[in-house]
C-alpha cells in the first residue's frame, strides 16, 4: 500500500492505496465521484478526461501514486459555489450533449484547451477534442458550445479589466 | 384525426431537462450504481471461433482468494435461453444459452462466470479457468458459409442457411426484357462495431424476494418479461430500470446473456452482483450490425425510367440469432429498397447465414441504410450510365406528390411524401448549379472534387400491432404512457419509451405541457423503471419513439384536459364547452380574471365533495396508443468532397441536408439526431470496418483498430427542413433518429464516386480509406497507361 495526498475539487484526500489502482478508479470507487467515466480501456475515448493541475488527462493512463500532490479537477467541481462554469452552461445552451456520457471528459478538455487558447478557431477546437469520442453528437454543437463559452470567458475577462480603464 | 394540436411549446427550442444532472457529473449511469456487499463478474469467453468444449476445469479459479464461485453452462442452465422476438417464414432458429455448452461459435462466446468480491479478483480467477477446446473448421464470410461443404455452426439445424425471404412485385422478366439500358452493382455493407459510449452494463440484488436489476438497455419492460419468465418468477417481483443509459444505436436492444446471468447469480447467491463490460470484450461480445452482401440490377430507360429492381442479398446473422436479426435485413430491408421511386416491377430475395462471428442485429438505420445505399449506388450508376445529371433521374423517378397514399411495388402503403421541395432546397443549399466550377478549379490544383446526392425514405413509427403479427414480429408495436396528476397539481408522465440520449424528458413535457394547457417546467418525465411505469413498454428503437411514445402522451394528456375542464366546468359553473386551460389556468372563455388555478382542480379531483355528478375522483390517465400505419420521413443529402490523388485522402468540403420528419417538437432535438446520424453514416462510408481474419478472430478488436469518427473527422453539417405532416397520427409527427445515417452515407460514397469518375472508377468497397482510393487512383492510372 502506498500513501498519497491529493486534492479533488479543491478537498485535500490522504489515502492509503494500491501501487497499481489507476486514478479513474480511485475517483470512481474510492472517492465516489462517479461523474468521470470510462468508455474504452485502450486510452481512446477520453471519457475519463479530468485535470490534473490544470491539465487535461485521461484518468485512465495515470495511477493515482502518480497523482500524489496533484490537483485534480472533475466534473463535479467544474462548478464553483453553485455556479456553472460557462463551459457548462454552454454545453446546455448549444445542446452539445444527448446521452450525456462522454460530456464531462469534453467539458474538461475544453476547459484546458480555453484556458491555453482564448480564443481557438474551429479547427482548434476540433483538434483539440479529437481524443474525446462522442458517438451521440456529431461534435457539430461541441464545437459550437466551446466557441460560446470561449466568447462568454473572454467578455467576462474583459468586464474585469473594464474598471482599469474607467479609471484611466 | 382530432382538431390541430396546439403548439405553444411543441415546435420550439426548449431547453433539455436531462441537461442538469449530465453536466454535473450526477447522472447516474448502471455501473455508478455500487450496492454494499456487491461481488463482481468476470466472464470467461472462447477464443476459438468455433470449438467443441471437451471439458472446464475450474479448481484452480475457486481457490483463488476473494472467489465466491465459479458456473458454467451446465450449471447456468436455470437461466433458460435467450429470446427471439422476430421469426420469418422458413426460420431455422438456433438454441442460444447465455453460456455455451457443447461447443463455442465465436470469438467471445461466453463459457464460464467467475464472481468475486472485487474486479480485479473476478478476472484473475477467471485467467486460471482451463477450458479443454477442440478447434474446428470456421467460416466467418456469409456467402461461404452457404456453400456446400462449409462448417455448420448448429449441426442440429444442418445448415447456416436462416432463412431465404422474397419480396417480389410486377413483372420483372418484363421490365429487364424491355429494358434499354441495365446497370449491376455488386455492394459490400461491411461489419459495424456500435460502439455506444457507455459499455454495457448490469446490476442485480434479490431481497426478501423481489429481484431489481439495472441495466444498460434500450428495452427494460422486455427484460423484464424474460427475466421473469427463464427464472421464474412472479413478473411483479422483478423490477427493471435503466437509469441513464448512454447511447444504444440497437446495441442495447437485447435481452443479453449477461443479464439473464447476473440476475440468476444475485437471486442464487443473494448479494448484490456487477457486471460491466470492458470495450474490448463489448466489441466481442455485444451485438454488431449491417454486414450483408448485394448484387443488383437495374433495368431503365435511356431516358432514366426506371423498369425495375432486381436485388440478392447475403446477410450475416453471426453466430447466434439475437432477439431482432430476423427482421433487419427481411423487413427493415427487403421493403424500403423501393425508397422514393416508383419503379413497376421489384424482385428481391435475401438469405441469411450463421457464421463463426460476433452476432449481428440492430444499428442506428437497421437494414434501411442497406436498402438505400444500394439504390441510391444505383440511381448514381444509371445516371453516369444514360450520361444524366444524377439529381434528375431522382426526380424522373420519384413519386409524385399527388400520388399518396401511394403503395410501392414492395407492398408497402406510403401516407404521404413530397420529395422534390427537399431535393431542390438541399441543392440550392449545397450550390450545386455551380459545382463543376468548383470541380475544374480544384482540378487545376490538381484534386479531384465530387459531388454526391442521396434521396431517401425511410419507415418509422414501428409499429402497427397487426403489421408486426403478420411480418413475424412476436409482440405489439404500440407504446404506452401514464400520467398523474398529485392533488397539489404536479405533473408526472411515465412513458414507455427508453430514452439514451433523445432528449425524451424535455420533448414528451412539451407536448404533454400543450395538450394539458401548462408548461413543460410543470411535468416531470420518467421513464426506465417497470416498477413505476405503464404494465407494458415498447422501448426506443427504430425511431419509434415520438411517432408512437410521443402520441400516446399526447393522448394521455388529452384525457387529463378533459378532466381539467369537467372539473374546471362545474366549479365555475360554465359549461365545458366555454371553458379552457392556458398557462396552468382554468378559465371560461374570455374571463382569464376568474380563473381556476390547474393545482386547484387538482385538488377538487381528490378532495372529491364537489365533483360533476357521477364522476370517478382522482386525476390520472393511462393510454395505450397502437398506431394505425408505419410513418415515411424522407429527405435529401448531399456531400462535397475533394480527394488527394497523392495520398487517397478525402476532404469533406461540404455537408448539406434537407430532412423532413413532419411536425418538430423541438427542433434543437432534431438537428441534433441530425448531426449524430450523419456522422455515424460518414463514419460508415470513410471510416469504420470490423475485419475478421479466416480463422475468425476480430483483428478490428478494440478502439486502436476500429475507427470511431473522430471531431476532426467531420465538418459542420448545413441542415434544413421541409414539413410534410403525416396524417397517421394527431401531431403530424414521423420520428428523426436514423434519418441521419440512412441519407449519409451513399451521398458520401456517390461523392466521392464522382470526383474519381474522370479517372472511370465507378466502385470503391466501403469503407472509403485513404489506402483503399489512392489504391484505386493508382490502378485506374495503370490502366490508362
Amino acid at each position: 500500500m502506498s500513501k498519497i495526498t491529493i486534492t479533488v475539487n479543491r478537498t485535500e484526500h490522504e489515502l492509503d492505496i494500491e501501487p497499481s489502482l489507476l486514478l479513474v478508479d480511485l475517483l470512481r470507487d474510492t472517492l465516489r465521484l462517479t461523474g468521470t467515466h470510462v468508455g474504452c480501456d485502450t486510452s481512446q475515448c477520453g471519457a475519463c478526461t479530468v485535470l490534473i493541475d490544470g491539465s487535461a488527462v485521461k484518468s485512465c493512463t495515470v495511477l493515482a501514486v502518480q497523482a500524489d500532490g496533484a490537483e485534480v479537477v472533475t466534473v463535479e467541481g467544474l462548478a464553483t459555489d453553485g455556479e456553472l462554469h460557462p463551459i457548462q452552461r454552454a454545453f446546455s445552451a448549444e445542446h452539445a450533449l444527448q446521452c450525456g456520457f462522454c460530456t464531462p471528459g469534453l467539458m474538461i478538455t475544453a476547459v484546458d484547451l480555453l484556458g491555453r487558447n482564448a480564443k481557438p478557431t474551429d479547427a482548434e477546437i476540433r483538434d483539440a477534442i479529437k481524443g474525446n469520442l462522442c458517438r451521440c453528437t456529431g461534435y457539430n454543437n461541441i464545437v459550437n458550445a466551446i466557441r460560446s463559452a470561449a466568447s462568454e470567458m473572454r467578455g467576462a475577462a474583459t468586464s474585469v479589466e473594464a474598471p482599469a480603464e474607467v479609471k484611466r | 384525426m382530432t382538431a390541430a394540436p396546439s403548439t405553444t411549446y411543441i415546435g420550439t427550442r426548449t431547453p433539455r431537462k436531462e441537461d442538469p444532472k449530465l453536466i454535473t457529473g450526477q447522472g447516474v449511469f448502471t455501473d455508478d450504481v455500487t450496492l454494499p456487499g456487491t461481488v463482481y463478474v468476470s466472464l470467461v469467453r472462447s477464443p476459438h471461433a468455433h470449438a467443441r468444449i471437451r471439458r472446464i476445469d475450474a479448481a484452480a479459479a475457486r481457490k483463488e482468494p476473494g472467489v465466491v464461485t465459479v458456473v458454467t453452462g451446465q450449471d447456468a442452465g436455470a437461466t433458460g435461453v435467450l429470446p427471439v422476438f422476430i421469426t420469418v417464414p422458413g426460420m431455422n432458429g438456433s438454441k442460444h444459452m447465455p453460456l455455451a455448452t457443447d461447443k463455442a461459435r465465436y470469438v467471445g462466446d461466453a463459457i464460464a462466470a467467475v464472481v468475486a468480491d472485487s474486479r480485479q479478483a473476478a478476472k484473475r480467477a477467471a485467467d486460471m479457468i482451463t477450458v479443454e477446446y477442440e478447434p474446428l473448421p470456421v467460416v466467418v464470410d456469409a456467402v461461404k458459409a452457404l456453400e456446400q461443404g462449409a462448417p455448420i455452426l448448429h449441426e442440429d439445424l444442418g445448415t447456416n442457411l436462416v432463412f431465404t425471404y422474397p419480396v417480389k412485385g410486377g413483372d420483372i422478366d418484363k421490365a429487364f426484357r424491355d429494358a434499354e439500358v441495365t446497370v449491376k452493382l455488386h455492394i459490400v455493407n461491411q461489419r459495424l462495431i456500435p460502439n455506444a459510449m457507455e459499455p454495457r452494463s448490469v446490476v442485480a440484488k434479490f431481497e426478501a424476494g423481489e429481484l431489481t436489476v439495472w441495466s444498460s438497455t434500450q428495452i427494460p419492460h422486455f427484460v423484464q418479461l424474460i427475466l421473469a419468465v427463464n427464472l421464474g418468477l412472479s413478473q411483479n417481483k422483478v423490477r427493471v430500470i435503466a437509469p441513464e443509459v448512454g447511447g444504444g444505436f440497437g446495441s442495447k436492444l437485447q435481452v443479453y446473456a449477461e443479464e439473464l446471468l447476473v440476475a440468476h447469480l444475485a437471486r442464487t447467491l443473494g448479494r448484490p452482483v456487477k457486471w460491466t463490460e470492458d470495450r474490448r470484450e463489448g466489441y466481442l461480445a455485444t451485438i454488431h450490425g449491417r454486414d450483408l452482401v448485394q448484387d443488383v440490377e437495374v433495368a431503365a430507360k435511356r431516358d432514366g425510367t426506371v423498369l425495375g429492381v432486381r436485388i440478392r442479398t447475403v446477410a450475416n446473422v453471426g453466430a447466434y440469432l439475437q432477439a431482432f436479426a430476423p427482421g433487419i435485413p427481411t423487413i427493415l430491408h427487403a421493403f424500403i429498397i423501393p425508397g422514393a421511386y416508383r419503379i413497376p416491377a421489384f424482385d428481391c430475395e435475401v438469405r441469411g447465414a450463421y457464421t463463426n462471428t460476433t452476432p449481428v442485429d440492430a444499428y442506428r438505420g437497421a437494414g434501411r441504410p442497406e436498402a438505400t445505399l444500394a439504390i441510391e449506388r444505383a440511381m448514381d450508376r444509371l445516371a453516369d450510365e444514360i450520361g444524366m445529371d444524377p439529381a434528375d433521374v431522382r426526380r424522373k423517378n420519384f413519386i409524385q406528390p399527388d400520388a399518396f397514399p401511394f403503395t410501392t411495388i414492395s407492398g408497402i402503403t406510403y401516407d404521404s411524401g413530397n420529395y422534390e421541395p427537399a431535393l431542390d432546397r438541399a441543392l440550392e443549399m449545397a450550390d450545386y448549379k455551380s459545382f463543376e466550377k468548383r470541380r475544374a478549379e480544384a482540378k487545376a490544383r490538381g484534386k479531384y472534387r465530387g459531388i454526391g446526392l442521396s434521396s431517401y425514405v425511410e419507415i418509422c413509427g414501428l409499429a402497427p400491432s397487426k403489421a408486426n403479427s403478420a411480418l413475424g414480429v412476436g409482440w405489439g408495436g404500440y407504446e404506452s404512457a401514464r400520467i398523474r396528476v398529485h392533488p397539489t397539481g404536479a405533473i408526472q408522465v411515465f412513458t414507455g419509451t427508453s430514452p439514451h440520449g433523445q432528449g425524451h424528458e424535455t420533448s414528451w413535457a412539451q407536448i404533454a405541457a400543450d395538450a394539458i394547457g401548462v408548461t413543460p417546467n410543470d411535468v416531470e418525465v420518467r421513464h426506465g423503471d417497470t416498477s413505476e411505469s405503464p404494465g407494458m413498454g415498447v422501448g426506443t428503437f427504430g425511431s419509434r419513439s415520438l411517432a408512437v411514445g410521443g402520441i400516446a402522451v399526447h393522448n394521455a394528456a388529452q384525457k387529463i384536459r378533459e378532466k381539467v375542464i369537467q372539473i374546471g366546468a362545474h366549479l365555475l359553473e360554465a359549461s365545458p364547452a366555454d371553458v379552457v386551460v392556458e398557462g396552468g389556468k382554468v378559465f371560461v372563455k374570455g374571463v382569464p380574471e376568474k380563473a381556476k388555478a390547474f393545482g386547484e382542480i387538482s385538488m377538487a379531483a381528490y378532495l372529491a365533495s364537489n365533483l360533476p355528478e357521477g364522476m370517478e375522483p382522482g386525476l390520472e390517465a393511462t393510454t395505450y396508443y397502437d398506431p394505425p400505419n408505419f410513418t415515411f420521413p424522407f429527405g435529401t443529402h448531399v456531400a462535397e468532397v475533394e480527394v488527394d490523388p497523392d495520398t487517397g485522402s478525402i476532404e469533406i468540403i461540404r455537408y448539406a441536408a434537407c430532412d423532413d420528419c413532419g411536425r418538430q417538437i423541438n427542433p434543437m432535438i432534431v438537428e441534433g439526431q441530425l448531426h449524430g446520424g450523419i456522422t455515424q453514416g460518414i463514419g460508415q462510408a470513410l471510416y469504420e470496418t470490423a475485419v475478421y481474419d479466416a480463422s475468425g478472430q476480430l483483428l478490428s478488436g478494440s478502439m486502436m483498430e476500429y475507427h470511431v469518427p473522430t471531431a476532426a473527422d467531420v465538418p459542420a453539417f448545413s441542415l434544413d427542413h421541409t414539413v410534410t405532416l403525416t396524417k397517421t397520427n394527431p401531431l403530424g409527427v414521423k420520428g428523426i433518429g436514423e434519418a441521419g445515417t440512412i441519407g449519409s452515407t451513399p451521398a458520401m460514397v456517390n461523392a466521392v464516386i464522382d470526383a474519381l469518375s474522370p479517372l472511370r472508377i465507378t466502385h470503391i468497397d466501403m469503407p472509403l480509406t485513404a489506402e483503399k482510393v489512392w489504391r484505386a487512383i493508382r490502378d485506374a492510372g495503370e490502366a490508362r497507361r
